[in-house]
C-alpha cells in the first residue's frame, strides 16, 4: 500500500479547496441558508407542521442532503475530470499506485469536503430555526455513507466525462432532479399513491428518509431498507468503478 | 553491459484496428543515452506510454531492472520517470508544490535537499515559489522534467524534448541532458530530429511504421552506413574525366572544377591513396579538398525508403 501517494493526493485536492474556498464553501452553503431562511424562517411558519416537525425544521435534513449530494458529486467529479483535460494524469497512471489507492485519494478528498461542507449547513441551520437530533451517530454515519457513495458516483462520471458539458450534465439533469423529488421539501405520504410508488424508485427518497429519521424519529420508509439501500447503491458505484481501472476505459488506450 | 529495460514482443493495436507496435524487441544498457528516431506516427509515444503504464500492452513484456511492468508495477515505475512530449502541467500550484507532488506520489520520503539539487540542476531554484501558469514554455518544460526527477529515477524518457521549442532553448535542452547523463541516469529520448540524436545519443534506435528497424551505437551506424564524400577543387576545369581515371567511382561537377568521389568508410581501402596518385599521373592538379559525411538524417531517409 503507497500510503503516501494516498496522502499526496488527499492533500492536493483538499489544498484545491482552500484555494477555490468561496467557490467549493461558501457558496453551497449561502444557497443553502437562502433556503432555511425563505422556507423556513419566512414561509415556513405559514406551512402545518409534518409529523409534528415544524415545518422550518423538517426541511433541513433534506436540504442538508441535497447539498450533500450535489457538492460530493460535482466535487469528485471535478477532481478527476481536470486532471484528465489538462493532460497531468498521466502523471497518476504513471505512478507506482494501485487503483484503489486512487480512488481513496480522490473520492476520500471530495467526501471530506462534502462533509465539511455539510456540517457548516447544519451550524448554520442553528441559527433560522430549532432542530434535534435524536439519534446523532446515525446521523454522522448516513453523512459519511452519502459523502462518499456519491463522491463515487462523482468520480466514475469524471472519468466517463469527456467534455465539460457532460461534466454538468448528470449533477444538473439527474441529481439536482432527484434530489429535489426525494422528499427534501415534503414527506412522501403527502403524495398521491401512485406517485408515492413511482418515487420509490428514486434512490435519495431514501437517503433523505433515513437521515431525517435521525434527526427526528420520523421516517417514510423504514430505516433499515434506507440503511441497505444505501448500501445497495454504494456497491453499485464501487462495482463501477473497479471495472473501469480493470478495462482501463476512459484512462487506458 | 547489464541491460535495466528489456522490451520483448512487444505488440500494441488500438481498438481503432491501428497496429502501432509490430513485435518491438529492445534492450537498454543502463546509463546511456539512447535516442529511439522515427517519423510521426511511427510507434514512439506509444512504446514508451506502455513501457510507462499509459497504454494496456496488446502482447509481449517489458521488465525495468528485473521488474516486469505489469506483474510487478510497483518497482518497475519507481525506477522511471516520465516527461511527456505535451506541456501538461497544473496551472494554479507553484514549482516547488508541483514537485513535492511528484515526489509523494512515488511514495517517497519528503527530502527538500534532493529537490533543491534537482531544481539547481535545471536553473528552476529561483522560479521554486512561482505559479507555473508564470512561466514561459521552456520553463515549464523544465518543470516537467523536475517534475519525473522529484523521486530519484533510474531511468528518464523524454518525449520528443524539443518539439516545439525554439533553437536556443533546444541547446539549452541537450545541455541539461548531458547534465542528467553525468548522474548515472539512463536517459531515453524521442525525436525525429535527426541532429538531436547525433548530439546528445550513444545509440540509435530507429522505429517506423511499428517497428525497430535497426539499433546500432550512433559512431558504428555513422560509420557503417555513412558515405563518405571527397571534394576535389582543381586549378583547370575539365571538360570530361580521363581514361585512366575510368577505375574510381568519380563524378564531375562545379562546371568542371570539381571533381566527387563517394567511398565507404566501412571499407579496409578507401582508395583515397590510388586515386590522388592516378590524378597525378593525369596530370590533374587541385588546389583544395574536402570531405563530407552523411548525417543521420540521410542515413535514417535512405533506411526508410528501403523498407518501402
Amino acid at each position: 500500500m503507497n500510503l503516501r501517494a494516498i496522502q499526496t493526493i488527499y492533500l492536493f485536492e483538499m489544498d484545491r479547496m482552500r484555494r477555490t474556498v468561496a467557490q467549493s464553501v461558501i457558496s453551497p452553503v449561502l444557497s443553502t441558508a437562502l433556503y432555511f431562511i425563505v422556507f423556513g424562517s419566512a414561509i415556513g411558519s405559514r406551512i402545518e407542521e409534518i409529523d409534528g416537525v415544524a415545518y422550518g425544521a423538517f426541511i433541513v435534513p433534506g436540504l442538508m442532503m441535497m447539498t450533500l449530494l450535489m457538492q460530493s458529486v460535482s466535487n469528485a467529479a471535478f477532481g478527476i475530470y481536470f486532471p484528465r483535460f489538462v493532460g497531468t494524469v498521466y502523471e497518476i497512471l504513471s505512478a507506482p499506485i494501485s487503483a484503489m489507492e486512487i480512488v481513496i485519494g480522490y473520492v476520500g478528498a471530495a467526501a471530506t469536503k462534502s462533509l465539511i461542507i455539510g456540517l457548516i449547513i447544519l451550524a448554520t441551520a442553528h441559527f433560522f430555526v430549532d432542530i434535534e437530533i435524536r439519534h446523532p451517530v446515525w446521523m454522522l454515519a448516513f453523512l459519511i455513507l452519502t459523502s462518499v457513495t456519491f463522491s463515487l458516483l462523482g468520480f466514475i462520471i469524471g472519468i466517463w466525462a469527456d467534455n465539460f458539458e457532460k461534466l454538468q450534465l448528470v449533477p444538473l439533469l439527474v441529481v439536482t432532479p432527484l434530489a429535489f423529488l426525494g422528499g427534501s421539501f415534503y414527506s412522501i405520504k403527502m403524495l398521491p399513491e401512485f406517485w408515492q410508488t413511482v418515487t420509490l424508485f428514486n434512490p435519495v427518497v431514501y437517503l433523505i428518509s433515513g437521515f431525517r429519521w435521525s434527526f427526528y424519529g420520523q421516517a417514510d420508509v423504514a430505516i433499515t431498507v434506507s440503511l441497505s439501500m444505501t448500501f445497495v447503491f454504494l456497491v453499485i458505484c464501487l462495482a463501477v468503478v473497479w471495472w473501469i481501472f480493470r478495462t482501463g476505459y476512459r484512462l487506458k488506450p | 553491459m547489464q541491460p535495466i529495460l528489456n522490451v520483448s514482443g512487444l505488440s500494441k493495436t488500438y481498438d481503432s484496428g491501428f497496429q502501432a507496435l509490430k513485435q518491438v524487441d529492445l534492450a537498454i544498457n543502463k546509463g546511456e543515452v539512447f535516442a529511439l528516431l522515427g517519423p510521426n506516427g511511427a510507434g514512439k509515444t506509444t512504446l514508451i506510454s506502455i513501457i510507462c503504464g499509459l497504454v494496456n500492452p496488446s502482447a509481449g513484456s517489458v521488465s525495468v531492472d528485473g521488474h516486469d511492468i505489469l506483474k510487478d508495477y510497483r518497482a518497475a515505475r519507481g525506477l522511471i520517470g516520465l516527461v511527456p512530449q505535451e506541456l501538461t502541467t497544473d496551472a494554479f500550484v507553484t514549482v516547488w508544490q508541483t514537485i513535492s507532488f511528484s515526489r509523494g506520489l512515488f511514495g517517497k520520503r519528503k527530502n527538500p535537499e534532493y529537490l533543491e539539487k534537482v531544481l539547481k540542476d535545471l536553473s528552476l531554484w529561483d522560479k521554486k515559489d512561482a505559479m507555473i501558469m508564470t512561466l514561459s514554455g521552456g520553463m515549464k518544460r523544465r518543470v516537467l522534467i523536475a517534475k519525473a526527477l522529484a523521486h530519484e529515477p533510474q531511468i528518464l524518457f523524454l518525449d520528443e524534448p524539443t518539439a516545439g521549442v525554439d533553437v536556443e532553448l533546444r541547446r539549452d535542452m541537450w545541455e541539461v541532458v548531458r547534465v542528467l547523463q553525468q548522474t548515472g541516469v539512463t536517459i531515453i529520448l524521442t525525436t525525429h530530429y535527426i541532429e538531436e540524436a547525433e548530439e546528445m545519443a550513444d545509440r540509435v534506435g530507429v522505429i517506423s511504421k511499428g517497428e525497430i528497424i535497426l539499433v546500432e551505437e550512433k559512431a558504428e551506424l555513422m560509420r557503417k552506413l555513412g558515405r563518405k564524400e571527397l571534394t576535389l577543387h582543381l586549378h583547370e576545369p575539365l571538360d570530361s574525366l580521363p581514361a585512366s581515371l575510368n577505375g574510381h567511382d568519380l563524378e564531375l561537377g562545379g562546371e568542371g572544377y570539381e571533381i566527387v568521389y563517394h567511398y565507404d568508410t566501412q571499407g579496409e581501402r578507401t582508395g583515397i591513396t590510388s586515386l590522388l596518385q592516378d590524378l597525378g599521373d593525369a596530370g590533374i592538379r587541385f588546389r583544395d579538398l574536402q570531405t563530407k559525411q552523411s548525417s543521420l538524417e540521410e542515413i535514417f531517409v535512405s533506411l526508410v525508403r528501403e523498407r518501402k
